[in-house]
């Protein structure tokens, strides 16, 4: 099996001290391999959105080791300093209210990623292009966020999601806003991208409907991992 | 691609609506500074028109702006023998309540001498005053036409010429007369009292009285020569043109310069609260997408741009505009309003200083958030 994309050793995460003082994370330990889509599970409270916020490097774990892409980044300290350039070039996010900037048409919110990374105007807006044809939203990509349906709204996440072919994919609840059949053409979509360009999606959900269509669930309880 | 100018476009009837209350806000600054400027023009357009020198006015005073002046009307003629002096005019000034078409009409009355240092020098339309009496040239800004009739005292007056931008520093515009029929306006009396006064077997005073005495002197003379002669003479007293003008700044407009400049720095510093209360609730509206750019990874420098840069634009078309709006209102306003292009320029640049130190507020801001919020519901 190829490398992790996503390896955690031992990571922990509290919040507070003495009294106050809550484990959020209890020494997780988990893999996420290229290609495949893995379900983070687990009731409110349990500690995903911290873990998500973790593996995002957007939160800063309290003890334990981190490997995306095969580099190690989180060993008791950040080992790098620019993190967001970090997320920009190997993490994609995917949001429950697909989160496009309500400024931008379809086309210009994928842009916008390429266009952060340093990527030529036109080039960026070709590669766009693109990414909506890929995700079969391209006839949308003049259209406002305000203008779109809830599943091409997601769509066009996604599509933003890959701009800059990460190779790691977080997705908050990406399916909860949206019915059965537009939730399960979300979850076909992200098995299509894990497959097609070899990524490791963690997708947090309490979306029942789609609990069949992982690759690998993990159950999170009190911080705890339970696969 | 310009964040900026996209979500400006996304969002452009409410940015163009704080652009013009903006505006509206600047153009009034403007228009203060204007009005101001204008004031110390007014207030020196009258002592500036006649191109003299030397001033001379009754000894002990400040005349004949800022404080009474009378001295006798043949003191043009000691003045004008004086070594140095190329030529010399009696003057009258006094605001008067005229009628024009029996409606109420305020003007400062000038009275000089035809053909002597006073004369109006610039007639833009009609003709100088040719006859001894009941001729006037009158400012425009009286409303009066060439030819029209103006009621002061107890004649009707011709308008036989029009000036620009003759007014006094109250802001009343000036109608020159003859010295006689000045003098006529100023120091005789109505019949009745006139009558009252025989009566009572009261001498009958002279009206040959004037206000200043002004001197052109000799190209190869220096005044102040001219003015140190005048002061030894002791029952006149004499200032230069730059004197004159220095005390009609430092008497007549100096608290009205320091009113409208304590006013102009408060609306200066309202401006600044508003501009950063807009910045403000502009960067607090987009907070989740502040958090989604800072997610995917958009550098602070980026975030601080949208910021900046949208709120140097609203500073820069809110300025543009109020100018715009005070240049063409301009001549609405009964006062004088002069727009110079240095007090734009020092505006411009005190708006865009304002505009990126209030940007500070809801940059601040925009940098403390979170990119966790934009996860989650």
């Amino acid at each position: 099996m190829a490398e992790a994309l996503v390896r955690l050793e031992g990571l922990s995460k509290h919040f507070g001290e003495g009294d106050a003082r809550v484990d959020a994370l209890r020494e997780v330990s988990l893999e996420v391999h290229p290609g495949r889509v893995v379900g983070l599970l687990g009731p409110s409270g349990s500690g995903k959105s911290t873990l998500l916020n973790v593996v995002g490097c957007i939160t800063e774990p309290s003890a334990g080791r981190m490997f995306l892409d095969g580099d190690m980044v989180y060993d008791g300290r950040w080992l790098r300093g620019d993190l967001r350039r970090l997320r920009l070039d190997k993490i994609g996010f995917i949001f429950q209210f697909h989160n496009l900037l309500p400024f931008l048409t379809s086309r210009e919110n994928v842009a916008v990623v390429l266009h952060l990374a340093g990527v030529e105007t036109s080039e960026a807006d070709r590669r766009a292009g693109e990414l909506l044809e890929y995700l079969e939203v391209a006839h949308r990509g003049h259209a406002m966020p305000a203008k779109l349906s809830g599943g091409e709204a997601q769509r066009v996440a996604i599509a933003r999601a890959l701009a800059n072919r990460p190779r790691i994919i977080l997705a908050d609840e990406p399916t909860a806003a949206l019915d059965s059949q537009r939730a399960g053409i979300v979850m076909d979509l992200l098995q299509k991208v894990a497959r097609e360009q070899q990524a490791a999606i963690l997708v947090v959900t309490h979306d029942e409907k789609v609990f069949d269509r992982f690759d690998q669930i993990f159950h999170l309880r009190d911080g705890r991992l339970a696969e | 691609m310009n964040l900026a100018l996209r979500d400006i476009r996304h969002r452009l009837g409410r940015f163009l609506l704080t652009c013009f209350g903006l505006s509206l806000l600047l153009g009034i600054v403007l228009s203060m500074i204007g009005i101001y400027r204008g004031l110390v023009e007014d207030a020196l357009t009258l002592a500036r028109a006649p191109g003299v020198q030397v001033w001379v006015v009754e000894e002990g005073t400040m005349g004949p702006f800022a404080e009474a002046s009378r001295i006798p009307g043949d003191t043009r003629e000691m003045v004008a023998r004086i070594d140095g002096v190329a030529a010399a005019g009696s003057l009258t000034f006094q605001s008067v309540e005229g009628t024009r078409a029996g409606r109420p009409l305020r003007v400062y009355v000038v009275g000089f001498e035809p053909g002597r240092p006073g004369t109006p020098s610039h007639v833009v339309e009609g003709r100088q005053i040719t006859r001894s009496h009941y001729e006037a040239i009158a400012d425009r800004r009286t409303g009066l036409a060439v030819g029209e009739k103006l009621r002061l005292g107890r004649h009707d007056f011709t308008v036989v010429g029009l000036t620009e931008g003759q007014v006094a520093s109250g802001g009343d515009p000036a109608v020159f007369v003859t010295l006689r029929d000045s003098q006529a306006l100023q120091f005789e009396l109505q019949p009745p009292s006139a009558r009252r006064q025989a009566a009572r077997g009261a001498a009958e005073t002279s009206t040959d009285t004037i206000n200043a005495v002004i001197a052109r002197v000799a190209a190869d003379v220096p005044p102040e020569r001219v003015v140190d002669t005048l002061r030894r003479w002791k029952h006149l007293s004499a200032m230069s043109q730059a004197g004159q003008e220095t005390l009609l700044l430092r008497s007549v407009v100096d608290k009205a310069r320091k009113q409208i400049g304590l006013f102009t720095a408060i609306l200066i510093v309202v401006s600044a609260v508003i501009i950063a209360l807009i910045v403000y609730t502009m960067t607090m509206d987009k907070l989740r997408e502040i958090a989604t750019l800072k997610l995917i990874g958009a550098a602070d420098r980026t975030i601080i741009g949208l910021i900046v840069q949208q709120a140097v634009a609203m500073g820069a078309i809110g300025f543009g505009l109020g100018a715009l709006l005070i240049a063409l209102a301009r001549d609405v306003f009964p006062r004088r309003v002069i727009l110079q292009p240095e007090d734009g320029l020092a505006l411009a640049a005190v708006v865009l200083l304002v505009c990126l130190l209030s940007s500070g507020l809801g940059v601040r801001v925009a940098l403390k958030v979170d990119p966790a919020t934009a996860l989650g519901g």
